[in-house]
């Protein structure tokens, strides 16, 4: 009863309906997903909520740091001087490549001055740890413990001892994210070593990748190495990022279905080289418009 | 405001700390890296689903919706995605609670795991929908751990309320 300019106090304290606060929630909550997934603008908030949870991330990552330190600990002497030695014969083995690798660099660029070629760009890396995998089954991603502050930059290419695991897709203050190679939106342009034929491998989402668009009667045999042909201006040339596995031959398709295991250690935790930013190619020639344009593009390029 | 009709035990008001401290210990929890164990539950949800039972005046959807975005930004998965399952999760727990509360623990688990399963599911929609691929069936045992742990987390939560504030041996509480 509304007395005037008097209204009696409710007996329950009650907000809106719990139907209404559902609509309202679900509506913001599509509205999130709709702009993230749709128009990617909500990097900004993500930045700010993942610096502000940075130190809930550190703790919880406290117990596994302790768990693989307990692990060295007690880890016998002789697997340690087992794996010393090891390590010693691999740098062996490695150190003549290594030290006719100068000598080789050397002589290439010394030849395409000569040739008057295009220069090889030194490439530098850094060396970064993975701190976890995120734990959303939908995603194939690494965190890593390098970020802004140590000069990361979205696009740049993760490599492990092995090959090609794949590449800086969000940066934050103190950690990036990695995507890896196996994750269904990321795809790599590559080339078969025995015959150079080149193709775009993508991931597959269950550990796999998949190599697309190639004919049935494509030369692709099992056992192939696939290696980046550095064609998109973010990998080099030549490293090695996959293995063929299985190829289907179906001839009611018009593509083989040609299924690849990663050569490097894509799902497994510990170092990887973050490489850094390789010269941006010369742009597209324009097409339809009189002759080609073949002034080289110098965009950001930092070392 | 009590809504808790269990005659067995009575419960002192719970401290809004705890319910607060809870929630983080249990984000706590899910941000630990343990790489794709298919079998880890959602310690989030588990929490969320008790407290929007115990205490439905309290804790709700906007708790939800803002434990689904932070989980979305440790997770690295889609915003969205956790907030809209959460939000669904609280509105079917507090809707049910004063139905589930009658059951013994065991029923009460069965309760439970459909709602689990259920946000599941939502984070699956929302993620298919997007072009995402499915992640496998092992993925939704996660539902079924966390509904096994239902009866040791309410022993758990429920502890500082069993807490008399002064000790009497011939009272039942």
């Amino acid at each position: 009863m509304n007395v005037v300019g008097h209204t009696p106090p409710p007996f329950f304290k009650r907000g809106p309906a719990p139907l209404a606060r559902l609509t309202f929630f679900v509506a913001l909550s599509v509205l999130l997903l709709v702009a993230d997934l749709r128009f990617h603008t909500l990097e900004w908030m993500r930045l700010g909520l993942a610096t502000a949870a940075w130190p809930l991330q550190q703790a919880a990552y406290l117990p596994v740091e302790a768990g693989s330190d307990l692990e060295q600990y007690f880890r016998r002497l002789t697997t340690l001087q087992g794996e010393n030695q090891n390590l010693h014969h691999q740098q062996l083995e490695t150190a003549g490549l290594l030290l006719r690798q100068h000598y080789l660099e050397d002589e290439n660029r010394r030849l395409r001055t000569l040739l008057d070629m295009q220069a090889h760009l030194p490439v530098t890396g850094q060396v970064a740890d993975i701190l976890y995998s995120s734990r959303d089954p939908f995603s194939h991603r690494v965190v890593i413990n390098k970020g802004m502050q140590q000069g990361m930059e979205d696009g740049q290419a993760v490599i492990d001892e092995l090959g090609v695991i794949g590449q800086v897709t969000r940066v934050f203050p103190l950690t990036a994210e990695v995507t890896l190679l196996t994750d269904k939106d990321q795809a790599i342009p590559i080339q078969i070593q025995r015959n150079g034929l080149r193709a775009v491998l993508a991931g597959a989402g269950n550990g796999m990748m998949e190599l697309r668009f190639l004919a049935a009667n494509a030369e692709v045999r099992v056992g192939d190495i696939l290696v980046t042909s550095g064609l998109d201006g973010v990998y080099l040339p030549g490293l090695p990022v996959a293995r063929v596995v299985k190829i289907d031959r179906d001839q009611s398709f018009s593509f083989a279905r040609i299924q690849c295991a990663p050569i490097g250690g894509v799902e497994r935790h510990g170092q990887v080289l973050v490489l850094g930013h390789r010269e941006a190619l010369p742009p597209r020639p324009e097409e339809p418009v009189g002759p080609a344009d073949t002034v080289r593009g110098k965009r950001s390029r930092r070392h | 405001m009590q809504p808790i009709h269990i005659s067995r035990r009575i419960l002192r008001p719970v401290r809004p700390w705890f319910i607060v401290l809870s929630m983080f210990a249990a984000l706590l929890v899910n941000m630990i890296p343990l790489g794709h164990f298919p079998l880890m539950p959602d310690w989030v949800a588990l929490v969320l689903v008790f407290w929007c039972i115990h205490q439905p005046f309290k804790v709700g959807m906007s708790a939800g919706f803002f434990l689904g975005i932070a989980m979305d930004v440790a997770d690295g998965s889609v915003m969205g995605q956790h907030a809209l399952a959460y939000v669904l999760l609280a509105y079917f727990a507090a809707g049910l609670s004063r139905r589930i509360l009658w059951f013994s623990m065991a029923q009460q688990s069965l309760h439970i795991l459909p709602m689990l399963l259920g946000s599941q599911l939502v984070m699956l929609a929302a993620r298919m929908v997007s072009g995402g691929v499915f992640p496998g069936l092992t993925w939704l045992f996660s539902s079924l751990i966390g509904t096994l742990l239902w009866h040791p987390l309410n022993y758990v939560l429920l502890l500082p309320q069993f807490q008399p504030t002064e000790r009497d041996e011939n009272r039942p509480i």
